[in-house]
């Protein structure tokens, strides 16, 4: 019984990419706060570029915290729309067009966020991963840490709780 | 004393950077109260869908009003900076409303400063958020 022909890497990074640019894209606040995204198959790592508008104490410097705490629940909702978008994105069922035209899968909702401020937050880039502790059909219970320099002593790190969007299948 | 506090706490949060990013200004400040003022803005959007307000631009806002009522509290020295802060989320914020966050620092110990905060738009009565943080006291 002979196997389909797996898809060309090039076709798989593309679709996966468009579907991943548009979820970040759509959004004016990810733009604003100046976060993107790199992927590594299914993995996100969120970047927040530095800028001398998200410092919070100009006499450190630091970054603001609670541009620390934004960070955080940006990368927790796009690593969760992510994941709940995967499926989709892999069998080709996803509507890229419609996504591309800002047609955007409904996004969780933050239920609470609780953010820990472990160091301050240097002025120059940081970066987060989120890990989905729980994904179920109604809440999904996410962990996420930021780190800067040194991935081994992270600024900050936050516990959330999402509702998700609802299904309409 | 407390109104060379309260002028000391404006000062600093009126030279943070990103408080003017976000366009906030302070209504209240003194005796451990803060409110700060937000204007809607359209870059600030986290559903383009509905025009709600991002998240995390609220809870900007609302740490920003904490630490501004940790600093004009009477018993805290001057600086301060977040341990930690929850943030419960009752409903959106309605799009083309200014978001205004009131904090009170309740209680302040040599080393820690508690406090509540609470984020509305113009119907005061309906939260949008509620948070909880505990911050540092410095000096």
């Amino acid at each position: 019984m002979a196997r389909p022909a797996p898809e060309p890497v090039q076709v798989v990074k593309q679709r996966r990419d468009a579907a991943l640019r548009a979820l970040v894209d759509g959004v004016p606040y990810i733009q604003f706060l100046g976060i993107t995204f790199e992927r590594r198959g299914d993995e996100l790592t969120a970047i927040l570029g530095f800028d001398e508008k998200l410092i919070g104490n100009p006499f450190l410097p630091a970054i603001h915290g609670g541009v620390t705490a934004a960070f955080l629940e940006v990368t927790g909702i796009i690593c969760l729309s992510w994941s709940l978008i995967w499926e989709e994105v892999e069998s080709g069922a996803l509507n890229l067009e419609a996504l591309e035209a800002g047609d955007l899968p409904r996004l969780p909702k933050t239920i609470n966020f609780t953010v820990d401020y472990l160091r301050s937050g240097l002025p120059r880039d940081a970066y987060a991963r989120a890990r989905i502790t729980r994904s179920g059909r109604r809440y999904a219970s996410v962990q996420v840490e930021a780190w800067q320099d040194n991935r081994d002593r992270p600024i900050a790190q936050a516990q959330a709780h999402f509702l998700m969007p609802r299904r309409d299948d | 004393m407390t109104a060379d506090k309260a002028r000391i706490a404006r000062q600093f949060i009126e030279l943070i950077p990103h408080a003017k990013a976000l366009g906030m200004s302070i209504t209240e400040i003194g005796d451990g109260i803060a409110e700060i003022t937000m204007p809607y803005d359209p870059r600030l959007v986290g559903d383009p869908k509905s025009g709600v307000i991002h998240g995390g631009a609220v809870s900007t806002l609302m740490d920003t009003t904490s630490g501004a009522s940790v600093m004009s509290h009477p018993a805290s020295p001057a600086g301060t900076a977040t341990i930690d802060l929850r943030i419960d989320y009752m409903r959106a914020a309605t799009p083309g409303q200014a978001i205004t966050a009131r904090a009170t620092c309740h209680h302040v110990t040599r080393s820690v400063a508690f406090v509540h905060a609470v984020a509305f738009d113009d119907d005061r009565e309906n939260p949008v958020a509620t948070g909880t943080g505990t911050f540092t006291v410095e000096g």
